[in-house]
């Protein structure tokens, strides 16, 4: 499938890749067990990474506008399952779940996979999330880009209020064989070109990530979940960074309530001496 | 013995301050495993960074200084500084957690086989060499161990004194890429600065922030009046960029800048763990909302329950009154 778009430029059908991880609620207080072994998991809940969820839109608002097909991957427990139906739901045509487990996994490990399912899918696009919220580590994007030999443009967004950018300009564009793409910088609002295929992670502002219709989750159960393992991709387990130790991070407490702006200025001024 | 390669993070032929941070967590780390470091400047025109860094007692400052590199992306620069790494004998690559070394570092680990900890804060206590980095949003530290020969690392400036000069001028040389822009797959096709006469938000002694409580863009004046009277940066939470009151490059958190300052003032921020991730760290903070329930009290110093509207203007009027 091929379209025209009214500038003239060839806006070409895409095949994209997009990763679904599991994560805990970004909006829960994390706490470690008490003997600092790992997180207290009891009564937790779990969601689809909140970058994840705006690589997904970013990859339906992409292919519903010049075609395409959208594989979602996750690499996780039988649980993960939820997730990607979940991406299925939002939009997704199909997915792959490649069994791992969160504390036998590094971004280099995901990543190395990612390579494996890439090669045997050969998408023009693969789209990732900035960063998984759980640990925070924002790399497999680009470990993915660096693995393959190709561009990247990572941390996508629209950063509204930048120069001549309003909150309607889409943050990225495939025409060409190539996208562009605004990402989120220190100091500004760079615009990148890069070839086909590519990677890109996304930001948070890159879109509004939309709700599952209950028609569409109900179709989300019928499309299709492939199982996969290390092995079927012939990827080794092995990790370069392993997690030895968690701790508490120093608790800050809650100070005093002042009255008013004279006794927060005498504070500041007598009590903190930062003033 | 850990030999250590500190890559400097610049911006229009200027070094950024955090690369000062780095070099403390170098010389740190330095100290506890018996080793030394190295320096790289890597750009075009970056003569005045290459200046800026020699009198910190570096062994070295490498400088690839290359008209391929007038214009950053994360392919070349990765190429250039793995091939300073390499010539350098570099067993860690330490950079800026800034958005060039969050951009580019992950490419150079791939490169050197290395494993990366990203946005380090810390190294353990025990005998080898840990690093110590937040997880989820800053509620967990967690140690992580290397296990390739190579480390690659970014190191969240904020939690590191910016380094003095010390240890003598280091000699400078210059090194030869292979790096080509017109070979690799990406280009920079445009840079679109944010434009502010006030302090790096990173690098701010004070910081005053504002959220969605400010309820509109015009309203932020209050805030940079503020910010003004103290020669402060000005901040903002996602809900206040969300709401297009001000640039994305002002949001503190988890997914924005993390900052440090002596002050923190926050005012109209109901205080998520998001927002906390960026600042709970900061020396002394202050909080003003009229919702004396705001979780933001839970790590204030100073709470100040009440209308924003009427506190801030009214302590910009006290400071300027007592600047005379
Ligand atoms: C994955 C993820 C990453 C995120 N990353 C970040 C991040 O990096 N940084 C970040 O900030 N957020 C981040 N968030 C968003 C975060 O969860 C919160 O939604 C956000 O911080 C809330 O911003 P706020 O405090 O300005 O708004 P609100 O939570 O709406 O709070 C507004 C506050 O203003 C007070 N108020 C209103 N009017 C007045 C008045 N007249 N006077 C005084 N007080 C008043 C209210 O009482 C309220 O407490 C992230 C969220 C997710 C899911
Ligand atoms: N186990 C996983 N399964 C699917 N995608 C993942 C997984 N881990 C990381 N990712 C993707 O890679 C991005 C960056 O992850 P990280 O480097 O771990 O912060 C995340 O936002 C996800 O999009």
């Amino acid at each position: 499938m091929r379209k025209r778009n009214t500038d003239g430029m060839k806006e070409e059908a895409v095949k994209i890749l997009v990763s679904a991880k599991r994560v805990t609620d970004p909006d829960a207080r994390i706490r470690l067990k008490s003997d600092l072994s790992g997180i207290q998991s009891e009564g937790l809940e779990f969601k689809l990474n909140p970058f994840c969820e705006n690589a997904v839109e970013e990859a339906i608002r992409l292919r519903d506008s010049q075609g395409g097909e959208i594989v979602a991957v996750s690499i996780g427990t039988d649980d993960a399952a939820t997730e990607l139906r979940r991406a299925l739901a939002m939009g997704a045509d199909r997915a792959i779940r490649v069994a791992g487990k969160d504390d036998e996994l590094d971004s280099d490990l995901v990543a190395r996979v990612f390579v494996k399912v890439i090669e045997a899918e050969k998408p023009d696009l693969v789209i990732f999330g900035k960063q998984a919220v759980d640990g925070d580590s924002n790399q497999v994007a680009q470990l993915v880009a660096e693995y393959l030999g190709w561009g990247q443009a990572c941390f996508v967004s629209h950063p509204e209020g930048s120069a001549g950018m309003t909150s309607q300009t889409p943050g990225l564009k495939i025409a060409n064989g190539k996208a562009v793409a605004m990402r989120e910088v220190d100091g500004g609002a760079e615009i990148v070109e890069v070839d086909l295929p590519a990677v890109v992670s996304a930001d948070l502002r890159l879109n509004e990530p939309r709700l599952p219709t209950l028609p569409n989750i109900m179709k989300a159960k019928r499309k299709p979940l492939e199982e996969k393992t290390f092995a079927d991709y012939g990827v080794a387990p092995t990790l370069k960074v392993k997690t030895v130790r968690y701790a508490n991070p120093p608790e800050r407490k809650a100070g005093i309530k002042v009255a008013d702006v004279d006794q927060l200025l005498d504070k500041l001024t007598n009590e903190a001496k930062v003033l | 013995m850990s030999k250590i390669l500190v890559i400097a993070d610049h911006a229009g032929g200027q070094l950024r301050k955090g690369t000062l941070g780095v070099i403390t967590f170098a010389r740190q780390l330095a100290a506890k495993s018996g080793g030394s470091f190295d320096l790289a400047v890597i750009g075009q025109g970056v003569g005045a960074v290459a200046q800026a860094v020699t009198g910190y007692g570096a062994g070295k400052v490498y400088v690839i200084d290359s008209a391929e590199l007038a214009k950053y992306t994360a392919q070349g620069y990765a190429q250039a500084v793995a091939e300073v790494a390499r010539k350098a004998g570099a067993t860690v690559v330490a950079a800026c957690a800034s958005s060039f070394g969050k951009d580019c570092m992950p490419r150079v680990a791939v490169k050197l086989a290395a494993g990366m900890a990203s946005e380090v804060v810390g190294l353990g206590n025990g005998a080898g060499v840990t690093y110590v980095r937040p997880m989820w949003a800053g509620n967990v530290l967690g140690e992580v161990e290397i296990t390739t020969p190579v480390h690659v690392v970014t190191v969240r400036t904020a939690e590191f004194d910016s380094a003095a000069p010390a240890g003598g001028p280091s000699p400078v040389e210059a090194v030869a890429t292979t790096v080509s822009a017109a070979a690799l797959k990406q280009r920079l096709l445009d840079f679109r600065p944010t434009v502010s006469a006030r302090p790096a938000l990173t690098e701010a002694r004070v910081v005053i922030a504002g959220g969605r409580g400010l309820k509109s863009k015009d309203n932020f004046k209050i805030v940079y009046d503020l910010a003004d009277a103290l020669g402060a940066a000005v901040g903002a939470t996602r809900a206040a960029v969300d709401a297009e009151f001000i640039e994305n490059d002002y949001q503190i958190g988890q997914t924005g800048k993390i900052v440090a300052p002596d002050l923190y003032i926050g005012a109209g921020i109901s205080g998520a763990i998001q927002h906390l991730a960026g600042m709970k760290n900061a020396k002394v903070i202050v909080a003003v909302n009229k919702d004396e329930e705001a979780p933001i009290f839970t790590v204030a110093d100073y709470g100040l329950v009440g209308d924003l509207f009427k506190v801030l203007p009214e302590l910009t009027a006290r400071l300027k009154v007592r600047k005379g």
